[in-house]
């Protein structure tokens, strides 16, 4: 009898343990908590490049009248990027993550001063992009969705864009996106000098200088003629560029080391998708700007394997295949083995490969006939490949680096070489802290 | 040819998507490893917006597709 006593007041305690653990459970659970700083990411590149086909130029280096326009791709760039991510608990147990970003790029152009023919163009220019974006996820049932926003200004281009998205996990480890988003941009129509329009010059008397001499710079739009000081931007039109994007991904969780996604993008874009100061050369010695499509339709497919081997070795992979209605077919392939030297310390070689075919409106400079309807000299839309490859080191000790906020920190450095003759490096540093 | 091609992919992907284990979240540690993430990491960023400046391809990439810069 005292054998079931026992038993039972042991099995009515374990009732009572079990309960009050589920109490305390879904106190946990629903309890509001308001949102908190958890991470910020510091994100610094450093970018030089050099080359000899800028679209400034036509496509290369050539003469007008005493001038020799200097087709150098020479360019240096400083980007930073600072990332706050807050997250928060509403009484409904559902997660808030709030990421708020701030960009800052300085860039440095050779091919910008010949914007004007006399090269007396700001090589320089500065963009800041702010960005915001909200996501809700009910962690019980695996559904998020949010909605994001960005900026962009820089002295000749300004976008707005407005995203938003929804997911849904399976049972099985896969994981369904949608996202859409929009950018609404606006081109600053800055010609080449010698190519102002005739309208331009009667509809606005300073405007003509202000066009000669500025670049995307905060200081463009500055000339000093005798007696004269023109700063009036605001003067210079502008047409706008839309892109429309729909995305969908699906990742699929495989084993407890390999894991993989695929992605696809339709993108559709309208407006000015050139740009006005790219110079376009004939055959028959006659120049113009680069004319391009007012619409564009781009479909990029691509997969991403991941697969951790033994307890050192990661492989990431990553394939694109990549089409649009101007004619350009592209293949990008890459893959980077990190190495992990001990669980807080990796290093990480990468190597990427990338081809892509013309788009019909492109030829080099002195090869477009002036009875075409588009024409582009800007190699970007060339027939080439290129080869980009580096290394990256990644450290993160338990507990941050000297017991300090800094709890991880990533460097990388790429060689990229393009058969256009176009070269650049590239160094980034990522600060986490938490 | 080409619908050779896409048949034997989609059949990979059948078997492959078929050959997938339920793994729990207490296995999950090498999945969750930052460099096992499914996206371009963030260092990769800045790199990848110079690409996108200088190809004329772009997207697919969880980055960007065409707007927001004077890139294609």
């Amino acid at each position: 009898m005292k054998k079931i006593s026992l038993t039972l007041i042991g099995l009515y305690l374990l009732f009572l343990h079990g309960f009050s653990q589920v109490t305390e459970h879904y106190t946990n659970i629903f309890q509001a908590k308001p949102l908190k700083l958890e991470e910020i990411n510091l994100v610094t590149s450093y970018y030089s490049q050099t080359g000899t086909h800028s679209a400034v130029t036509g496509g290369g280096t050539l003469v007008m009248g005493n001038q020799v326009l200097n087709g150098s791709e020479q360019l240096t760039d400083f980007a930073n990027m600072l990332e706050l991510k807050l997250v928060g608990y509403g009484e409904t147990g559902l997660k808030h993550t709030i990421l708020a970003g701030l960009g800052v790029d300085h860039h440095t152009a050779a091919s910008q001063r010949w914007i004007s023919n006399t090269g007396a163009s700001s090589p320089e220019g500065t963009r800041v992009y702010p960005s915001i974006n909200w996501t809700e996820e009910n962690e019980a049932k695996g559904t998020e969705f949010g909605f994001g926003s960005y900026y962009s200004h820089e002295y000749n281009y300004n976008s707005f864009a407005l995203d938003g998205h929804y997911g849904f996990k399976n049972k099985t480890g896969g994981e369904f996106t949608g996202k859409v988003s929009a950018y609404f941009d606006q081109v600053k129509l800055i010609y080449p000098s010698e190519l102002i329009p005739a309208t331009a010059i009667t509809d606005v008397t300073p405007y003509v200088n202000v066009i000669k001499t500025n670049a995307s710079s905060g200081k463009g739009g500055i000339i000093n003629t005798p007696g004269t000081n023109y700063d009036n931007k605001e003067n210079i039109p502008s047409s706008p560029r839309n892109t429309y994007t729909g995305s969908l991904t699906y990742t699929q969780v495989i084993n407890k080391s390999a894991q993989f996604s695929l992605l696809l993008d339709i993108v559709k874009q309208d407006g000015w998708l050139g740009l006005p100061f790219h110079r376009v050369f004939f055959t028959n010695g006659t120049e113009a700007i680069e004319n391009l499509p007012h619409s564009r339709l781009k479909i990029p497919v691509g997969a991403r394997f991941n697969y951790f081997i033994g307890d050192d070795i990661i492989v990431r992979s990553y394939y694109r295949f990549y089409t649009d209605d101007w004619g350009l077919v592209s293949h990008t392939a890459s893959i980077e083995v990190p190495y992990k030297i001990n669980p807080f310390f990796s290093i990480s070689p990468f190597y990427r490969y990338y081809t892509q075919t013309a788009t019909k409106y492109f030829a080099p400079l002195g090869k477009h006939t002036s009875t075409e309807t588009f024409y582009t000299s800007n190699y970007s839309s060339s027939a080439f490949s290129s080869n980009y490859f580096g290394l990256g080191l990644r450290s993160a000790p338990p507990g941050g680096f000297a017991n300090t906020y800094l709890s991880a920190l990533e460097l990388r450095f790429g060689h990229y070489a393009q058969t256009t003759d176009l070269n650049s490096n590239v160094i980034s540093l990522h600060f986490t802290l938490k | 040819m080409k619908k050779t091609k896409l048949f034997i992919s989609i059949v990979l992907l059948l078997i492959f998507a078929s050959s997938c284990e339920t793994v729990k979240e207490y296995q999950k540690n090498r999945l969750k490893d930052a460099e096992m993430v499914l996206n371009a990491r963030r260092v990769e960023k800045n790199e990848m917006n110079f690409q996108s400046y200088k190809e004329g391809a772009s997207g697919a990439n969880g980055g960007k597709t065409g707007g927001g810069c004077g890139c294609n």
